[in-house]
């Protein structure tokens, strides 16, 4: 584990011959392998968290690739700013956000984060090197959702937005089948910056895919305040791997859906609180016992994407197992630069699942038959088991990346789905 | 000085405790300056700074432990105006057992982590002195609070510039400036890397920082951190020779 404090220390670390290969990390909120590295060494990127550059009339921001979201959203929020796009917790680094290309609830208007880098310094083969959309543009795409593998992301130079408040106007619209679902996202889409669904997936034929539908503008108060890190609210030990089961979940989720059905809601809240509701709950995985949990997140493309979400979800109450938070939105067009991005146009079904051993895997695999029969693809930061074939099928220039990769870097994922049996 | 920019000289700005303290004094609008060695780091910490909310952060590259002290300061706190802080954040561990067999490498410790730090602390005294105000903080170790067979090299080193400080503290009482000794316990960070570190009484730099921070305020001439530490240390030096020598603490 090499631990860089400063950025003249990179070259020099992913060369060094003590390890056979090198996978720089940050806050190690990848749900499945591409954050390790089991044979070779990491480099922990999380000292490098240092702000280089921040013009407050543009809003252009520059920062060392360790930094998190959180930290920089404390510092450009109080003058107006905001992250183009953010994932579901603010506890990620922006060089992860980057190798992940990752997304969020506004993709319909902002892409993933990838459409608003605007240059990533790389230390590939030992070189420190400037690269964006315009400068070593292959070597950038193949960067954009890289997984990290084409070297160490050195910095990030980012273009935020601006937001007129730091509160966000939200409603919520309690639904009762996929059909409804359909109706208000492709309504909301365009009146809409931030969509979303809750899905209860434990309830099947007429009621499958209901939930809660949350859509969101950004208010217009002029307020600004940053968020706070302090959390009151914790997990404190695990609880035993039984404690998410089908009753549960199914009980949890009735009550949730009653509540919120009881009445369409309209509420002001913080951007903390709307994007980042688990944030507030430190160490919330325990909840999941010590076997832990496994994520399942698809894309299924436009045309046959209504039909197919309906099959997977019909399979996945019909399996019996249970899952806790599930969650729908649908991708718009814009096009990230990133070879290996996940969001494309389409549907994008999120599912946790307790891991409960053989049977767990054994539904994800008749799930993956689905995806790849209707063209999808799943997510690499959340997947730990998703087969090589798909990923090559699903992610298909996965060999221009493979040519832009850094001999000396490595990941158990990218030994998983690149190599041939 | 209750409205006005807290000026701020950090010697050793590069290490990871100096520049959590940096941080704190940046978002509160201070004007500091970076003392350190190497000119693409202090660039880098000094840049962040800035972002931060800093009046100014500007940087001086030299080596502390080689400098002549009296007239770098001078040339610095000419510049700034006066002085509010001035915080002595470098050393070196060094290693025990090559300490005890190479003379010049005990030596190397006792220049940097002694006696240049003292010229240093003997330079922003005439300074307080003269001002009538501000405040000297120095890291110090709760190595220096009793010699141990695995770092008592280190800690000798600390242990004097602990006796210089309290001495200075009791000086400058009398003229309306303060002195502070900052005895950090196990922190995580690259001096301590090749240390195995596991367990609760591991600190983040950022809890030291914060504890730095507080001190230049104000508080006594001797704070450990965190807190803990002081009981700890109380507890090991009153452990009696003959139980402590059959250790290998």
């Amino acid at each position: 584990m090499f631990r860089p404090a400063f950025r003249d220390q990179l070259p020099a670390a992913t060369q060094s011959n003590t390890v056979s290969s090198v996978l720089a990390t940050g806050l190690l909120r990848s749900y499945g392998d591409s954050c390790l590295n089991g044979p070779g060494g990491l480099i922990d990127m999380t000292g490098l968290d240092r702000l280089i550059a921040f013009d407050r009339t543009t809003g252009r921001l520059v920062v060392e690739a360790g930094i998190s979201l959180s930290d920089i959203l404390k510092i450009v929020v109080p003058h107006g700013w905001f992250l183009p796009t953010t994932p579901g917790t603010r506890f990620v680094s922006i060089g992860g956000a980057v190798a992940n290309d990752v997304h969020g609830k506004n993709h319909h208007r902002a892409g993933s984060i990838g459409c608003s880098v605007r240059a990533l310094g790389l230390v590939t083969a030992g070189e420190r090197r400037t690269i964006g959309p315009d400068a070593e543009a292959a070597l950038f795409a193949a960067t954009i959702g890289g997984l990290g593998l084409t070297g160490i992301i050195e910095w990030v130079d980012l273009q935020l937005v601006p937001v007129p408040s730091s509160r966000l106007d939200v409603e919520i619209i309690p639904y009762g089948s996929l059909d409804e679902f359909w109706a208000i996202a492709s309504e909301s889409v365009v009146s809409h910056e931030h969509t979303v669904a809750w899905i209860d997936c434990m309830s099947g034929g007429a009621h499958t895919g209901r939930g809660a539908f949350t859509r969101a503008n950004w208010a217009t108060d002029g307020v600004y305040e940053a968020h706070s890190d302090a959390s009151w609210k914790a997990v404190p030990v695990e609880f035993p791997s039984i404690a998410l089961n089908r009753l549960t979940v199914s009980a949890f989720n009735e009550v949730y859906f009653r509540a919120h059905q009881l009445q369409r809601r309209r509420q002001l809240q913080h951007y903390a609180t709307y994007f980042y509701p688990l944030d507030a709950v430190s160490s919330w995985n325990r909840l999941y016992g010590r076997r832990g949990m496994l994520q399942y997140q698809c894309v299924i493309p436009p045309g046959g994407d209504r039909g197919v979400i309906r099959s997977l979800l019909d399979r996945i109450a019909k399996s019996g197992q249970a899952s806790f938070l599930a969650v729908l939105k649908t991708f718009g067009e814009r096009t990230s630069p990133g070879l290996l991005s996940f969001p494309r146009p389409g549907s994008t079904l999120a599912l946790d699942f307790p891991n409960r051993g053989v049977e767990t895997l054994a539904l994800m695999r008749t799930l993956d038959a689905i995806v790849a029969e209707a063209g999808g693809a799943l997510y690499p930061a959340k997947d730990g088991r998703m087969p090589a074939p798909m990923f090559r099928q699903s992610f298909p220039r996965w060999r221009e990346v493979a040519a832009c990769k850094d001999p000396r870097v490595n990941s158990d994922f990218w030994r998983r789905v690149s190599l041939d049996d | 000085m209750t409205d006005a920019a807290k000026r701020i000289v950090i010697l050793g700005a590069t290490s990871a405790i100096a520049e959590a303290a940096a941080r704190r004094w940046a978002k509160a609008g201070g004007r500091l300056v970076l003392v350190g060695r190497n000119t693409e780091r202090l660039e880098a910490i000094a840049a962040d700074l800035a972002v931060r909310g800093a009046a100014a952060a500007t940087f001086v590259a030299l080596d502390c432990a080689s400098a002549d002290a009296e007239a770098e300061l001078a040339t610095i706190v000419a510049d700034l105006g006066g002085v509010d802080v001035v915080l002595v954040a470098y050393g070196v561990l060094g290693d025990q057992r090559t300490a005890e067999t190479t003379p010049q490498a005990a030596a190397e410790v006792f220049r940097t982590n002694f006696t240049s730090a003292a010229a240093w602390c003997l330079a922003a005294a005439n300074v307080l002195e003269r001002q009538r105000s501000g405040t000297l903080v120095v890291i110090g170790s709760v190595a220096g609070d009793r010699g141990r067979l695995s770092n008592y090299v280190y800690g000798a080193s600390k242990a004097g510039l602990g006796v210089l400080v309290q001495g200075i503290a009791h000086r400058l009482a009398q003229q309306g400036a303060r002195a502070v000794l900052i005895k950090p316990g196990f922190v995580d960070t690259p001096m301590t890397a090749a240390v195995a570190r596991k367990g609760l009484l591991w600190a983040k730099p950022a809890r030291i920082g914060a504890i730095i921070v507080k001190a230049a305020d104000k508080g006594g001439p001797v704070v450990y951190a965190p807190g803990i530490w002081r009981w700890i240390m109380l507890v090991i030096r009153l452990v009696p020779a003959s139980l402590f020598h059959r250790t290998k603490l």
